[in-house]
């Protein structure tokens, strides 16, 4: 069986930054093993800026920060489109590549797989089923990634920060949201951000306001929303749901197997930006260094 | 299409397709035209995907006679097909003494169906056989030729057998009128004329408005509305048995299940409702179904919740399946396959040629060698093509580039996004699409225009 020191699983700015360092310190068994067919992460479609500051002094959109994070893994081990299926106690991995399923085993594993948003249906949100409907993530996928524009006039439900982020991909393609929809009687994103929405792009914020339902018959026609127990329609073509950020922990939904893996960066609990997870990479790398020492 | 069909049948459901199937291999002539992008549009599309035995069934009933024998042709045919069986089986759990007190009555109709190793099981054996079940289930009746299949792939199946006995299939070809004379049926769909001999009505949800086309429907259609809750991963672990509740008069329960897929779903409910096409959820039925899953299993507390849907029964005003011959319009009526449908097809359509040959003439002599049409297996447990390598695009489902190609490929393509997702089980995982739905997006760019 293919054994290493260490095992990476998931290739963002948390594993990168992760292997960066432990081949920094010396340690030189390492793998990475990412699922995509590029290694960067969430960041390689986060198309606004915000991204580098922490760990190259600079300010980058997400895909030049990923690509940054890719050079800096030059040289490195990392092994894209592949995917780990199972993790099992003694630190083995089930992993499946373009050949098929094979065992691999390290003295150490860090699961740094990330997070993602809750789509509709652990929601339970009601309604129909029509096209048109996606969290932030796949909305960034159809603009930065493959140049599609899926709507035209979404409602985007939540406002968080990552909200924001759904409101200026749509902006980068001419999309034009025709509400942003908060359950709760504040918005959930710092001040500024609230001022950005409605100052600069003109996207009324409807708060205590809740998402009833989806319409249409193949593609989005409306939603009803409920404020104040007044329910009403809003005529719009898609709605993105934002946020509500849950680590991807599939391969552990009942907690890691055993005292050989650990977890790092947006897997491991509340939302953190790439700077705070490329620290938290470089943090882990430092531990492992210390174990396996 | 200037050819004349024997058999024109209209509804791509899996009844209409089962139907297809039985009499292309019969080596008749056969056209199917499904209003829909794709085949399964309809009823089909969500359903529990239970092989019933027919326990439970009306005694006597059509219904009962089409679902034993199609659930005996199922396990005859579905390995050819390459389709799945899990054997799970049932069992019908009583929650408190009233539901207990009914369930030799459940054994004894199950007996009078000829479905002899149904018993009753006691609280501990129930125990025993499901540790997850929450405390205060009482006792059982277990059923044990109850199973799970994948409802998709076993109409998409039959479709394909169908086609390689020279039957067509037509999409986006809703019939709009029909016109009997000198014998011929002309059709009138979107897809241009269709001339047949004989036509077999097996619209579902819209069969009595379809039956207008030969004669006063002898049945009306009441849809008759299921919800549905489905479980992520860790769920499926937690149950063997399909666990189905006891049928009293005042409540009207709901079944747990796993799926083929490798979940857990809990559902279906009973609406009664006008809408034909368009099966909606609600927030709060939603809410009611999670939480009494959770009653009934505790464990699944903090499990996520995968995907919801709803499915529309064609349901009718009569208590039994409408399924006969007006000779005299060349028609067969396959209406008001409600609840039982996708175990019956099978069945239904062995009964439908029988109809055929006492009122509209003989089969051919020799019907060609059958050819079997194997479908890429998508149900867990068995070899699935990710295994064998290949770049996987829908992680959660572990889904391959390679299958996505296949199922726009083919005789039988994905009309439709809906289409591919239930051929290939892309995007129906825990994200729904966040990380794979784009990639997708972009794979089949310019594929779903409304081709036929
Ligand atoms: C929609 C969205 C928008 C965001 N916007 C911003 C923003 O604007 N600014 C910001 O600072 N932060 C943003 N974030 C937070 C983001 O999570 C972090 O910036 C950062 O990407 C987290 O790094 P990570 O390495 O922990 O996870 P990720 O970047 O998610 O990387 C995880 C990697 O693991 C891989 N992986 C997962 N499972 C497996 C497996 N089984 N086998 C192999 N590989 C696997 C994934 O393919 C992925 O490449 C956003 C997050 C989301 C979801
Ligand atoms: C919630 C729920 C749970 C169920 N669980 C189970 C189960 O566990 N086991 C089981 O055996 N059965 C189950 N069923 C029942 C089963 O799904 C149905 O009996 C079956 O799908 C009916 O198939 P059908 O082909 O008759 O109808 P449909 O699938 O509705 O097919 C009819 C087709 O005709 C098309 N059509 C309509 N009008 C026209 C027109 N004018 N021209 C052309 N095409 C037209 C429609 O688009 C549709 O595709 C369940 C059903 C539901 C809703």
């Amino acid at each position: 069986m293919e054994s290493h020191d260490v095992i990476i699983v998931g290739g963002g700015p948390t594993g990168l930054s992760a292997a960066r360092r432990l081949a920094d310190l010396g340690i030189r068994d390492v793998v990475v093993l990412e699922r995509e067919a590029e290694a960067g992460g969430i960041p390689r479609h986060c198309g606004h800026l915000g991204f580098g500051w922490q760990s190259h002094r600079r300010l980058w959109g997400g895909p030049r920060f990923a690509a940054e994070l890719r050079k800096s893994a030059s040289g490195l081990d990392v092994r894209t489109a592949t995917t780990v299926i199972e993790l099992s106690r003694d630190g083995q991995l089930r992993v499946q590549g373009s050949t098929g399923i094979s065992e691999m085993k390290a003295r150490r594993v860090l699961v740094a797989t990330g997070t993602r948003e809750t789509p509709r249906s652990a929601r339970l949100v009601g309604g129909s089923r029509p096209q048109g409907v996606m969290n932030t993530g796949a909305l960034q996928q159809h603009v930065y990634i493959f140049h599609n524009k899926p709507f035209e006039r979404p409602v985007i439900i939540g406002s968080e920060l990552v909200s924001f982020s759904a409101l200026l991909t749509c902006r980068h393609l001419g999309i034009r949201p025709v509400a942003m929809i908060e359950e709760n009687p504040r918005i959930s994103a710092q001040r500024p951000a609230a001022l950005i929405a409605r100052l600069a792009f003109g996207v009324p914020v409807r708060t205590s306001t809740k998402l009833i339902a989806i319409e249409g018959r193949t593609t989005v026609e409306a939603v009803e929303i409920e404020r104040s127990g007044k329910r009403e329609h809003i005529t719009c073509d898609g709605v993105i749901f934002t946020g509500l950020f849950r680590p991807e922990t599939a391969l552990f939904p009942t907690g890691l197997p055993s005292e050989k893996f650990s977890s790092a960066g947006n897997v491991s609990g509340l939302l953190k930006t790439s700077g705070e997870c490329w620290l938290q990479g470089v943090a882990a790398a430092q531990d492992i260094a210390g174990r396996l020492a | 299409m200037e050819q004349r069909f024997d058999i024109a049948v209209i509804g791509g459901g899996v009844v209409g397709l089962a139907l297809l199937r039985r009499f292309a291999i019969a080596g008749l002539k056969c056209v199917l035209l499904e209003r829909g992008s794709d085949i399964l549009s309809g009823a089909s599309k969500g359903n529990s995907a239970l092989l019933h035995t027919g326990f439970d069934a009306p005694p006597k009933s059509l219904e009962l006679r089409c679902m034993k024998a199609g659930y005996a042709e199922y396990l005859r045919i579905r390995q050819k097909l390459n389709l799945p069986l899990i054997e799970s089986t049932a069992i019908v759990v009583a929650w408190n003494e009233a539901e207990l007190a009914a369930l030799p009555g459940i054994v004894e109709k199950a007996h009078k169906n000829g479905i002899a190793d149904v018993r009753a099981i006691s609280q501990t054996e129930l125990r025993l056989k499901e540790p997850e079940l929450a405390k205060h289930a009482l006792g059982g009746v277990f059923v044990p030729g109850e199973h799970i299949i994948d409802a998709w792939s076993a109409p998409l199946a039959y479709a394909h057998q169908a086609l390689a006995h020279g039957a067509v299939i037509l999409r986006n070809a809703e019939v709009t009128d029909g016109e009997f004379a000198r014998d011929v049926w002309t059709l009138a769909s979107r897809q241009g004329k269709i001339t047949a001999s004989v036509v077999i009505n097996a619209a579902g949800n819209f069969g009595d408005l379809v039956e207008m086309m030969a004669r006063l429907p002898p049945f009306t259609i009441k849809p008759r509305k299921g919800q549905f809750v489905v479980f992520d991963k860790p769920a499926y672990k937690l149950l063997r048995a399909i666990v189905l509740p006891v049928p009293t008069a005042r409540t009207k329960g709901v079944v747990l299940f796993r799926t083929a897929f490798g979940n857990l779903a809990v559902g279906p409910t009973a609406e009664d409702q006008d809408e034909r096409e368009i099966p909606t959820c609600d927030h709060d039925t939603l809410e009611k179904l999670k939480s009494r899953a959770i009653e009934m299993i505790p464990a699944l507390t903090g499990i996520d919740v995968n995907a919801i849907y709803a499915g529309l029964r064609p349901a009718s005003d009569q208590k039994d399946y409408v399924i006969e011959a007006v000779k005299d319009r060349n028609w067969i009526t396959v209406g008001g396959i409600r609840s039982t449908g996708l175990t019956a097809a099978l069945g239904i359509a062995d009964y439908a040629v029988q109809l055929y040959q006492k009122n509209f003439g003989k089969l051919p002599k020799k019907p060609a060698e059958e050819v079997w049409t194997p479908v890429p297996n998508l149900s867990e447990g068995r070899i699935r093509p990710f295994m064998m390598g290949g770049e996987i695009v829908c992680h959660c489902e572990h889904v391959t580039r390679g299958e996505i190609a296949a199922a726009l490929e083919g005789p039988l393509p994905a009309g439709d996004m809906g289409g591919l997702k239930r051929r290939t089980r892309a995007m129906m995982g825990r994200c729904q699409g966040f990380y794979c739905s784009a990639h997708i997006a972009d794979i089949t760019r310019g594929r779903f225009d409304g081709k036929p």
